[in-house]
């Protein structure tokens, strides 16, 4: 059973890692001039987008929770509209704590608001996807014994792994190179997809080594 | 006992690392070697006649004197640009017209009217571009090194060869009139002199009106040869506004006319030459090397013609020392023995003589004399020093000699030599050019045997802080074993040291009390040595959390990055927010945190019976985000570093007084006093809180009264600084007399009130009320033997507490109904009221130091502290009955934001930021510097080291405090799961800090830890900027950014440590107080022969129901009396 399961994440992994590496090189067949430094907003929309894009298709596919027994049409969309406030309202959450963290306020507020959007495709996203619009849930995974599948454990090391990632993207700004990736946000928005991919990678085989170790309740 | 060990032990350990700081600093900050050799006439530089047969000539020496007078005006900071001719506009282009531009329209005129007469250079100062080290350069001809600057304050004689001391020696009448500063470098030399106080920024008019007054009488009089006057406007108009200012205009303007008198005056033998002694950035300030501090005016002015030719068309840039050879030889004096300045070549032409071989032929011996000297020079200091480069200065001897024997080839065939002229002329230029490169490389010498010493030094004592904190955190820690080995070792160093001395070795004090240190380390290191097997070593080597020593790493790595030092005033505030949120995160990660209200769900498996007091989500939250509020906030005040590209500094920082428009400066100032207001409000509401408002004590009522006076002290004074310049003329003594008396005031309010709370520190307010209190009997369940020492220290109080209810309830039985109960209000937060107090008391003559706005950024760091503190104790179990701990991110986190107030105050750490305005703060205008000055400028830059040192003892008192929160907290959400749980728990009293008191040995011991941690976090930042400023001692931004660092890191530090005893010996004297007032309260109760009850209050009011507890062993007696003591909760 959780050989089995683990077999699944490795592989969705390797899809969501496949699609962000896509998004760097696919575009620039469509688009003149197009790379990760210069246009780089449009990078990380368009990395944003498919993240999230392959994030939805794959859990569709998968189903690793169990899925609600209520499924009208308006329950759907009512779920729907919940995910994207929350998404929104996960989106303003991080631009705040940016700014508290020392981004410009009023300058820049774009691509500060643009770093909170891939920020919140990687961490929020798969919560979303896999717990649906539920704070409670939420906080449980992120505190101690609180996951319950593979699936929780490994969304817990991918999510905590973007926020390192982007928090070290933070430490070459003041650094004098003059390197066009330090400028705000584009060092911080890659240590965010370096986290990320990072967890992906880690999380299943984070698992493997300790599944012996690992319990889960509802397992 | 324990109480003084413990102070003496963190004195030992401050002192360990002044060691490590005096050893790596003598090492470090090194200087060139003086020469005390002197010049002569009678002594040539080197071998081969003198031209013109020097010696035989009266007034000669080794050149003919040209001038036999000179006028040397120095007009501090006389910017290049200041004096630079104005073209007319081309058309089409807007004229530039700037308040310090094109003012000096005499020279101007001059300069295009009398072209072999006059000229203008642009005059490259060496840094540092201080006054001192530019007189010194200017009359020494050499290089003074970057410790002079540190010497500013404390001026001493020259003791190297100078132009002034050869002026006097040859006889001539030196008369000398404006800066002190000349007072100190030449004692006793001017045969007249009129010295001014340089100190007084403010003062633009005393010094220059006194010169003026004397100037031009002193001129015509003929009691002189030489004229020095050094005018001080100019500079002090930059410091006090800047060089845009209007008011620098007239200062030029005034200049000029001044000018323009002195060449009316001028004799055709006198010389006049009018220079800056450096620049000034468009601040107005200077010290360091940035081109506008660097590039000075200097103006040569003769009646006689002086130059062959007409001047270039962009003036000519030259080093700034080779006025001192050209004076020299000009005026016939020997060139000073270490000058290093090379001779400006073109006023030695021959002007009378119309062949152009000879004016060269006269440039070459020139220079010739002068490459001599230079080379004589170096000869004597390569014997004396080793720091030259060997192959560098093989190189420059082979290059003289050659130039030298081409220069005598020159002289032994006057015919034909055409060639050979035009090549002795470069080549001594590149020899003096060499030279001067060479010294300027080289002249930064470190000892590297006493930098690795320094190191190494402070290195051991980190760990030693670290292992020593392990110690003091395990429950069978004892004194004795801490103080054998340190009075050992000293006592044995101070033998040794003593038995040195006595033979005659000469010993400095650096190497002194290093050995002291050294030998009363070693036994220490010994014994940890020894009980290394015995102990666990890993558990004892980590004690950090992981994030937690990840984030003192970088710390630590971002002192070996310039960049990271110079934008540290972000850094600093980012490790702060993210161990915030760090905390916040581990406290749900470890389920400490409560869900909030709509959340709230069962919780899947993780209330065990013993689990962790809870706090709610929201609560943390609110303080985690209101932190980060405050921190983000307090960021707003910024300065910038120097060395930052674009960057400007937040127009917060300045004065009002600098506030020109009207509106905005009454606002301002309105937020200001309002944030006055919100501080006292809120410290204030503090103590009511926890009821220390209410004792009739001293303290208390000087809280009550004393702490709004000095607050209208001095909100009037802001009143008065910022309007000064407004007040009517009749006023305006009245004023000046108030602006000096009332942070008088303030700061003695704020000394006796300190005096007060020392005198009398238990503010606890003592009811008796009658009526017995209810007691019953709490014994916590304890199933099976006790099996290990931590189950002990909780039985065993239990028992004892259960055996003195049962004791009491007999006596109570035996004895009549009518019980006297005392009850004393507040001693739970007993220790923490005295903290809080003594940080206003001293935040008040702080904050006068400052600009008026930055009572906004005190308020926002009494607030944030206040939300940090709240923070932390939600993460710290209370351990009853000790061994209490501190843990390590809290007082990283203290460390850390100590560290981010200096920046918002306004301080950066650099020289030519530290805020000398501050020493003007209740000192009469006309005070010149002294001690008092530099421990106001000192007191500025170090505020936020001395608030956060003396207040560090809150860390450990805090969660005690919290305990009372808690529990309120806790009774909130009634029928919860949760609450019932804790209820057995929750029913003790919030004896808060008195549990502190109930174990006098480990309240000892975690203050010893709590200072030996805050001492290791910031041993370990002086740690990295030693290494980072050995490693990267020849790094090109090593004077600039690294050793300025390390120097406001080590004052930083010295600072701390004193203020961290203080505040420890503060909460200790609160602790003798409390004990000998439990003794008073039996005495008095022994008299009264009552049988009487006591009982503690915490925050609360009435007493609602008591709780026998254990006792402190002074109120044993009371027991044995039989006076009852309790405690009480509130209702
Ligand atoms: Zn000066
Ligand atoms: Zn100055």
């Amino acid at each position: 059973m959780k050989d089995t399961d683990i077999k699944k994440l490795l592989y969705t992994h390797l899809l969501c890692i496949f699609s962000i590496i896509l998004s760097v090189f696919i575009p620039s067949f469509f688009l003149e001039n197009f790379s990760i430094l210069e246009t780089h907003l449009t990078w990380l929309y368009i990395c944003s987008v498919s993240a999230t894009a392959v994030n939805l298709v794959l859990y569709l596919v998968m189903k690793p929770n169990v899925s609600s027994k209520r499924s009208s049409l308006s329950y759907k969309v009512t779920r729907f509209l919940k995910c994207c406030i929350y998404f929104l309202t996960s989106c303003f959450f991080f631009h705040v704590i940016f700014v508290l963290y020392g981004a410009p306020l009023i300058e820049l507020a774009l691509e500060t608001f643009s770093l909170a959007v891939i920020l919140s495709t990687f961490t929020t996203v798969p919560c979303l996807c896999l717990l649906g619009p539920n704070l409670k849930a939420w906080l449980r995974i992120f505190s101690r014994n609180g996951v319950t599948s593979v699936w929780e454990n490994s969304l817990q090391i991918t999510t905590i792994s973007s926020f390192v990632g982007i928090w070290l993207g933070a430490f070459p700004i003041p650094l004098d190179w003059g390197r066009p990736w330090q400028e705000w946000p584009i060092s911080c928005t890659l240590g965010a997809t370096f986290g990320y991919v990072a967890g992906l990678v880690i999380s299943p085989l984070w698992i493997y080594w300790n599944r012996k170790k690992l319990t889960y309740k509802n397992n | 006992m324990q109480k003084i060990s413990v102070l003496l032990f963190l004195a030992w350990v401050s002192f360990l690392f002044y060691a490590g700081i005096a050893l790596f600093t003598s090492g470090f900050l090194l200087t060139r070697w003086e020469l005390t050799n002197h010049s002569s006439c009678q002594e040539p530089p080197g071998p081969g006649a003198l031209p013109w047969g020097g010696r035989g000539e009266p007034g000669a020496c080794w050149m003919a004197s040209r001038f036999s007078r000179l006028v040397l005006v120095v007009i501090d900071a006389l910017r290049f640009d200041f004096a630079q001719p104005q073209r007319s506009p081309v058309s089409g282009e807007p004229p530039v017209s700037l308040p310090f531009l094109g003012k000096m329209g005499f020279l101007q005129r001059l300069l295009e009217s009398q072209p072999h007469h006059a000229r203008l250079y642009q005059a490259k100062a060496d840094p540092p571009t201080t006054t001192m080290q530019r007189l010194k350069a200017l009359t020494t001809g050499s290089l003074p090194t970057f410790v002079d600057a540190g010497s500013n304050f404390a001026s001493s004689a020259i003791v190297e060869d100078n132009l002034i001391k050869q002026l006097s020696s040859t006889g001539k009448r030196v008369v000398f009139m404006g800066d002190e500063t000349w007072n100190d470098l030449f004692p006793g030399v001017f045969s007249q002199a009129l010295f001014f106080p340089s100190f007084n920024v403010r003062d633009l008019e005393t010094v220059d009106n006194g010169i003026m007054k004397h100037l031009y009488p002193t001129m015509d009089s003929d009691k002189w040869d030489v004229l020095i006057t050094h005018f001080l406007g100019v500079d002090h108009c930059g410091h006090k506004h800047d060089p845009y200012h209007p008011e620098m205009a007239r200062k030029l303007t005034q200049m000029d006319k001044m000018i323009q008198g002195l060449v009316k005056r001028l004799k055709n033998d006198t010389l006049l030459v009018v220079t800056g002694d450096h620049g000034m950035t468009v601040s107005g300030n200077h010290g360091g090397d940035s081109e506008l501090e660097t590039s000075a005016a200097l103006f040569l002015y003769s009646p006689r013609a002086l130059f062959p030719s007409a001047p270039a068309e962009e003036p000519e840039i030259i080093p700034q020392i080779s006025l001192v050879p050209t004076l020299a030889l000009l005026l016939g004096l020997p060139i000073p023995f270490g000058n290093i300045g090379e001779v400006i070549v073109e006023v030695f032409s021959e002007i009378e003589d119309s062949q152009p071989r000879s004016s060269a032929l006269a440039q070459a011996s020139a220079l010739h004399l002068n490459a001599q000297q230079v080379s004589r020079f170096l000869h004597t200091y390569s014997a004396t020093a080793q720091d030259l480069q060997v192959q560098e200065l093989h190189r420059l001897q082979k290059l003289f000699s050659k130039a030298s024997a081409d220069y005598q080839r020159l002289l032994q065939s006057p015919q034909g030599a055409e060639a050979a002229l035009q090549t002795v002329i470069p080549e001594l230029q590149q020899f003096l050019r060499g030279v001067r490169a060479m010294c300027i490389e080289s002249w930064a010498r470190f000892s590297l045997l006493r930098m690795a010493g320094g190191a190494a030094l402070l290195a051991a004592t980190c760990f030693l802080c670290l292992l020593v904190s392990q110690w003091a955190s395990s429950p069978a820690f004892c004194f004795g074993p801490l103080l054998k080995p340190m009075a050992s070792g000293l006592s044995g160093a101070m033998v040794c040291a003593g038995l040195l001395a006595s033979t005659g070795l000469k010993l400095d004090s650096v190497v002194l009390g290093v050995m002291a240190a050294v030998g009363s380390l070693l036994p220490f290191l010994w014994k940890a040595w020894a009980s290394w097997g015995s102990k666990s070593p890993l558990a004892s080597l980590l004690p950090m959390p992981g994030p937690v020593l990840l984030l003192l790493l970088i710390r630590f790595a971002g002192f070996f990055s310039d960049s990271y030092i110079i934008t540290e005033a972000r850094v600093a505030p980012f490790l702060l927010i993210s161990l915030t949120l760090l905390l916040v995160a581990r406290l749900h990660w470890e389920g400490k945190l409560l869900p909030p209200k709509l959340l709230s769900i069962p919780r899947l498996g993780f209330l065990t019976p013993t689990g962790p007091p809870q706090y709610s989500a929201m609560h943390a939250m609110g303080l985690g985000v209101g932190l980060l509020l405050c921190v983000r906030l307090a960021g707003l005040f910024y300065r910038c570093h120097e060395e930052t590209p674009v960057c400007s500094s937040s127009p917060l920082l300045s004065p009002l007084r600098s506030t020109v428009d009207g509106r905005a400066k009454n606002l301002w100032y309105g937020a200001c006093v309002g944030a006055l207001v919100a501080l006292l409000a809120s410290v204030r509401l503090w103590l009511r809180c926890y009821g220390n408002l209410k004792s009739p004590e001293p303290p208390v009522l000087f809280v009550r009264w004393g702490l709004p006076l000095m607050g209208l002290g001095t909100a009037a004074y802001w009143a008065l600084a910022s309007g000064a310049d407004e007040a009517p003329p009749r006023l305006r003594a009245l004023v000046s007399g108030a602006s000096v008396m009332l942070p008088r005031a303030v700061a003695g309010l704020a000394a006796s009130g300190l005096m007060l709370l020392l005198w009398r520190p238990v503010t606890v307010l003592v009811k008796a009320t009658t009526g017995a209190p209810r007691t019953r009997t709490v014994l916590t369940p304890f199933s099976g033997p006790p099996t290990s020492q931590a189950d002990l220290d909780y039985v065993v109080p239990q028992i004892y507490r259960h055996i003195q209810e049962e004791f009491r309830g007999r006596l109570e039985r035996t004895k009549s109904q009518g019980l006297l109960t005392v009850a004393a209000c507040q001693l739970g937060s007993v220790y923490s009221a005295a903290v809080v107090t003594a940080l206003t008391l001293l935040a008040f003559p702080l904050l006068l130091l400052h600009a008026e706005r930055i009572s906004l950024v005190f308020l926002l760091l009494f607030l944030q502290s206040f939300l940090l503190l709240h923070l932390l104790a939600a993460g710290i179990p209370i351990t009853t009955p000790g061994p209490f701990t501190v843990p390590w991110h809290a007082v990283f986190a203290w460390a850390l934001m100590a560290t981010q107030t200096f920046y918002t105050t306004g301080h950066q750490p650099v020289f030519s930021a530290i805020q000398w305005h501050a020493a003007f703060v209740g000192v009469s205008e006309s005070h010149d510097f002294t001690w008092l000055s530099a421990f106001l400028v000192g007191a500025n830059t170090f505020a936020s080291h001395i608030l956060f040192a003396v207040g560090c003892p809150l860390l450990l008192l805090w969660p005690f405090l919290c305990e009372n929160q808690g529990s309120r907290k806790r009774r909130q959400p009634p029928g919860n799961e949760a609450e019932a749980r804790v209820r057995p728990e929750e029913e003790q009293e919030p004896r808060m800090e008195m549990r502190l008191r109930d174990a006098p040995h480990h309240f000892s011991a975690a203050l010893l830890q709590l200072g030996l941690k805050y001492l290791f976090v910031l041993g370990i930042q002086i740690l990295a900027c030693v290494l980072a400023a050995s490693i990267l001692r020849r790094h090109l931004l090593v004077w600039k950014v690294f050793a300025p660092k390390f120097i406001f890191e080590a004052m930083g530090f010295i600072v701390s440590s004193v203020g961290l005893c203080l505040g420890i010996a503060l909460v200790m004297r609160v602790d003798g107080a409390v004990s000998s007032w439990f003794r008073q309260l039996v005495l008095t109760q022994q008299k009264a022969g009552e049988q009487s009850s006591l009982v503690y209050t915490g925050a609360g009011s009435s007493a609602r129901k008591a709780q026998p507890h254990l006792l402190p062993p002074c109120s044993q007696d009371l027991l044995a009396s039989g006076t009852s003591l309790f405690y009480n909760s509130r209702s």
